[in-house]
């Protein structure tokens, strides 16, 4: 070969380097909020929420070599929400499977009231698949493109799918908004 | 747009996360249409309602601690700094191991590249073929190339096709297809290989450029562009993908 082999800053950053623990943590840390809201929404529990953080830590630290640094949220977020996927896989399977592909048309009801608790449920109540985009979309704030990157789907699905989600939260506001009318 | 298609595409609106053509087209829909109007008003209602209330959850204080105690650990465990070295073995491997069997002319070809990818910008080189059509891009090469190379159509990911040319590559005639990502243009390489063997996708920089070149299914790919390294290997995933599962040939 005729050219020197090119740097490759993450190789460096695997090996024995002592600045690493500090970088891991200078990526990770600005992101624990996060990394927590995402783990306690897809968990709905918070000490399971804090048990997932810890091993989603454990996990980045050994793919640290693998971040080359672009963006550590989404990059941390993509391994909490894996490792919730395996923590609810081996707790609560069930959950996995739950995904309702069946969807209702969105009645002709203006949304009028939706008080915390029964946003905070009709949320909790969501499928999985549902649920995740949604907080990655409105309380993470994410692009579509950083969604696709964290649920690993593709930048197209992001769309349909956070219709779908807002179409059926949206109906469970008002379901129960209608139910504790009667 | 109809209704149908109104309806989802309300929320890349409301998102924000739609071209301008897109843009414009709903906001017309929602003009004229009151039942999508309705809709999309329900819409801004729930968001409002989920962003007025608390619904994020802080991590406890005591989750820093913890993952604090992690990472030291980490660095304490004995064993940490032989995982560490074998995982970076590993990753040397699988960054060289191409290198050293990409044929040698490999440099040569990226130059090339780089150099079509600039002739390429310079005003009315761009395409031989505008189009946004997979259908009308394809069938110019006929009788053009000794191949016809396949044209994915990635629009859906926000890489609308912009057409295709004839270029001059690694000393024979190759085919161009040309993508753009916003304001950035990408041009998408194609041509045979001889060799059955493949090539994982390697990354490698020109003139300020970002390059990706893989080989598969006997087929040589080389994508360059000003766009982000990031965005160009989502591209080059998505037509690797695309070939996988339609093999156009």
């Amino acid at each position: 070969m005729d050219r020197s082999l090119p740097v490759w800053p993450d190789v460096k950053v695997l090996v024995d380097d002592p600045s690493r623990q500090a970088r891991f943590e200078q990526v990770v840390l600005p992101h624990l909020n996060a990394a927590y809201n995402l783990a306690r929404w897809l968990t709905r529990n918070e000490h399971d929420a804090e048990d997932v953080v810890q091993e989603a830590t454990l996990r980045a630290l050994r793919f640290f070599g693998g971040f080359h640094g672009h963006d550590g949220r989404t990059w941390l977020l993509a391994i909490v929400r894996n490792t919730c996927y395996d923590w609810l896989r081996r707790n609560r399977p069930a959950e996995l499977h739950s995904a309702g592909d069946h969807v209702e048309t969105p009645e002709d009801t203006v949304l009028k009231r939706a008080d915390r608790l029964r946003l905070r449920e009709a949320l909790d109540a969501l499928p999985l698949a549902w649920r995740e985009v949604l907080i990655l979309r409105e309380l993470e704030q994410l692009s579509y493109k950083e969604i696709a990157d964290v649920v690993g789907i593709k930048i197209g699905t992001v769309m349909s799918r956070l219709a779908r989600a807002r179409a059926q939260l949206q109906q469970r506001v008002l379901h129960r908004n209608e139910e504790s009318a009667r | 747009v109809n209704c149908d298609e109104a309806r989802t595409l309300l929320h890349g609106y409301l998102d924000d996360e739609i071209d301008l053509v897109r843009h414009l087209e709903i906001e017309e829909h929602l003009r004229t249409c009151e039942g999508c109007s309705r809709a999309y008003g329900e819409q801004v209602a729930l968001r409002s309602a989920l962003q007025a209330e608390d619904l994020y959850f802080k991590a406890p204080s005591r989750l820093e601690r913890r993952v604090r105690a992690v990472v030291r650990d980490s660095a304490r465990t004995p064993w940490a700094g032989a995982v560490a070295a074998a995982a970076a073995a590993v990753v040397l491997g699988m960054l060289i191991a191409p290198m050293l069997f990409r044929p040698s002319s490999s440099e040569r070809i990226a130059d090339d590249i780089a150099s079509a990818h600039i002739r390429s910008l310079m005003p009315g080189h761009l395409t031989d073929v505008p189009s946004s059509e997979q259908h009308t891009v394809k069938p110019w090469f006929a009788g053009k190339l000794d191949f016809s190379p396949a044209v994915v159509d990635l629009s859906g990911e926000g890489f609308p096709l912009v057409g295709g040319r004839l270029d001059y590559a690694a000393g024979r005639p190759v085919a161009a297809l040309v993508y753009r990502r916003q304001a950035h243009l990408i041009n998408l390489f194609v041509w045979p290989s001889s060799s059955t063997s493949e090539v994982a996708a390697t990354a490698d920089v020109r003139q300020g450029y970002n390059l990706l070149h893989w080989a598969r299914g006997q087929t040589n790919y080389w994508v360059i562009s000003d766009l982000n390294a990031a965005e160009l290997g989502q591209f080059a995933r998505l037509v690797q993908d695309r070939l996988a599962s339609a093999p156009a040939k």
